[in-house]
């Protein structure tokens, strides 16, 4: 892995407006993703992380200019791809692909999978008739298809199996980048693990970079070199992926690591589950400073006047990057004042306003995912 | 295959391509699509089957009109002044020179009613595929690019949709040329703002589909995620709705020749011969009711195939 970075993001923003009922025009605007700015280095995994409704899928989709930008830039290989035209984008496509979180809704009912696995080639004109069709069949051939079955349609096939097509699609190509938006949170367990081995695999053999976004923290731990925590549309802490489990500087980033689920039941036990008090709030009306300081509880005044900034804090790595004006330094520090908050918790989630389509917090930390 | 049998998996067992690739495992595997699906539930639905070979027959009978007219030594406008009509002028009862009788100008009616089937189902063809091209264009240009372009077909829907359109369509043929062409051209402009909104809807709700946000992902222009992507997904719905708007571009084409405003004499054609009856029918029953039962049994049949192609091809499909 080198330290090039393959893409930029300079203070990415993507608001949507308020889609409103009546005559009356809304002004309001949904913050999905609001001042992003990150590195991606060529042949790294990068794992996105953050809840529901945090902006992460937004953020890929920015990436891949399926969105246009509201403002700020997007490099790729140190090309401004921010302002392209579709046309312009073209090109740029067979560089840079996206593997789709459902299975089932990602590949066309209508169509065969040759034909689906073909659509590269044939959009961008490469290869037509059975030279398409032999391309088709190596490439399935190496996420692990049978090249029999490309004259079947999707529904003749299993999730895991549906999801090696939508991959065998991404990576037709051979593109340099792939963002993969929850490639496995749609699939069993067991199947996760092996289309988890074949991303890691094609990495290796294609010189792929990934981004990899999930809300589940094991699996980006698994599979990430760094990770970049997110929260309602901003990187709250960004860092090589042990660092960030082993020693989270945001305390956001402590209440969920504090929930994933151990195999041992008796280091499960005693140990202190942090459990976040209240409900994210509406990203559009997102709190002023930081946005996380109506939850924290090592909030102060300045939490809320000031935004913090996403830099390296003492103590830390320069890769280590927390934005938190008081980051934590052991997580005993926090244990106390959130537990005893927690009896309310539960009661708080429970009666969760689920207006802007946030799922409660308290309940999914709980389950170990965000 | 069973025609009482409803279970599709039944259907996989007396498939031989089936058979012999679970014997062999490098056998050549074929999914088989909607059409093919759709093909072997439509055989299992006997009403749609008779249906079908009706329309066959009639297709025959326009296509084969000429040797009709050569079988009977009837000329499809030549008038039996003499023995077409009786003493009193008026028309023959069907019998043994003229199956199915005559008409008020000694012209054999049997002859004629084969001779209008080529109308009928030409005026019905062809106006509903110039209504299904128009409204599948426009309602997928509508639902899929949205913005200024959905405006501008949506308000032009609705005004198609809000014009009376009997006073219209009487009006437009009646300033023109009569003929085939006028006719195919007012049932075309009445009819394409229901399939463009039948379209638009579908596409509104496939459009936010993931596969076609991953064809936009792999770089497909516009043009080809509207035709390779999204039009697949309506065709079934469109074929449906062609099926169901071939009967009623018939009556349609009956109706206007009815008020003489359709197809000009002496052209043979179901609604002209039912206009032309009207006067007579009293003394002469049976040049109101062949070239009506011709109308309505080319209707029922496609109205009933219409259905049996819907429940084919979807059997989830709500009632049109």
């Amino acid at each position: 892995m080198t330290t090039e970075s393959i893409l930029s993001l300079t203070d990415v923003v993507k608001h949507f407006p308020v889609q409103s009922g009546g005559v009356r025009r809304s002004r309001d605007v949904v913050h999905a993703v609001d001042g992003v700015s990150l590195d991606v280095r060529r042949g790294e995994t990068l794992g996105l992380v953050g809840e529901t409704g945090c902006g992460k899928s937004t953020l890929a989709r920015c990436v891949t200019r399926l969105f246009d930008l509201t403002s700020g830039r997007v490099e790729f290989e140190g090309r401004d791809i921010s302002r392209l035209k579709a046309r312009q984008l073209r090109p740029l496509r067979r560089e840079m692909q996206m593997i789709f979180q459902d299975p089932y809704g990602s590949l066309n009912p209508k169509r065969r999978v040759g034909s689906i696995i073909g659509d590269p080639f044939a959009i961008h004109g490469l290869a037509s008739g059975a030279e398409r069709k032999r391309k088709v069949q190596e490439v399935m051939e190496l996420v692990g298809l049978n090249p029999e079955h490309f004259n079947r349609f999707p529904a003749e096939f299993s999730g895991g199996q549906r999801q090696r097509i939508g991959v065998a699609r991404a990576i037709a190509l051979k593109p340099k980048l792939i963002v993969c938006d929850e490639p496995v949170s749609a699939l069993d367990v067991s199947i996760q693990a092996q289309v988890l081995n074949l991303l890691s695999d094609l990495q290796k053999q294609l010189g792929l970079t990934y981004i990899f976004i999930s809300h589940d923290l094991s699996v980006v731990r698994h599979v990430s070199d760094r990770v970049a925590l997110m929260y309602l549309g901003k990187i709250v802490e960004l860092s090589p992926s042990e660092a960030l489990y082993e020693h989270p500087r945001h305390p956001y980033a402590n209440a969920l690591l504090s929930a994933v689920p151990r195999p041992d039941p008796r280091a499960a036990a005693t140990r202190e589950r942090i459990i976040l008090v209240g409900d994210v709030p509406s990203p559009i009306h997102p709190p002023s400073g930081c946005r996380f300081h109506p939850r924290c509880p090592k909030a102060q005044q300045r939490c809320s006047d000031e935004e913090p900034l996403l830099v390296a804090r003492d103590g830390d790595e320069a890769t280590h990057a927390t934005a938190c004006h008081f980051p934590v330094d052991s997580p005993e520090e926090l244990a106390g004042t959130w537990v005893a908050a927690s009896a309310d918790a539960d009661v708080v989630g429970a009666a969760a306003v689920d207006d802007v389509g946030v799922t409660p917090p308290t309940e999914l930390t709980e389950r170990g995912r965000i | 295959m069973s025609l009482t049998g409803t279970s599709i998996g039944a259907s996989f067992e007396d498939d031989p391509e089936f058979a012999a690739a679970e014997g062999e495992e490098t056998a050549k595997i074929e999914g088989r699509s909607t059409w093919q699906l759709a093909w072997a539930r439509l055989k299992r639905d006997r009403a749609a089957v008779i249906s079908f070979v009706i329309i066959v027959l009639i297709v025959l009978m326009a296509i084969f009109a000429p040797l009709v007219a050569t079988i009977t030594g009837h000329g499809v406008n030549q008038q039996f002044r003499t023995t077409g009509l009786n003493t009193f002028g008026l028309p023959v009862a069907p019998g043994k020179t003229f199956w199915l009788g005559t008409d008020d100008l000694g012209r054999d009616i049997l002859v004629r009613v084969a001779y209008g089937a080529r109308i009928s189902l030409e005026v019905g063809v062809l106006a509903t595929l110039i209504t299904v091209a128009i409204g599948a264009a426009l309602g997928l240009a509508a639902g899929y690019l949205g913005g200024l372009v959905d405006t501008v077909i949506a308000r032009l829907v609705d005004l198609i949709l809000s014009l009376p359109y009997l006073l219209f369509a009487i009006s437009l043929v009646s300033i023109s040329k009569p003929g085939m062409k006028i006719v195919i051209i007012v049932i075309a402009l009445f009819g394409w703002a229901a399939v463009a909104r039948i379209v638009r809807g579908q596409v509104l709700s496939i459009r936010e589909k993931e596969y076609i946000e991953a064809a936009r992902s792999l770089g497909a222009s516009s043009w080809r995620i509207m035709l390779v992507d999204i039009l697949p997904n309506v065709t079934a719905q469109l074929i449906v709705y062609a099926t169901l708007l071939i009967p009623v571009s018939i009556v349609a084409e009956a109706s206007l020749s009815f008020l003489g405003l359709g197809i000009p004499p002496p052209t043979a054609d179901w609604g002209q011969m039912l206009a032309e009856a009207e006067t007579i029918y009293q003394q002469a029953w049976w040049f109101l009711v062949f070239p009506g039962l011709a109308l309505l049994i080319t209707t029922l049949a496609f109205n009933i195939l219409g259905d049996g192609v819907r429940d084919a091809l979807d059997p989830r499909f709500d009632r049109l």
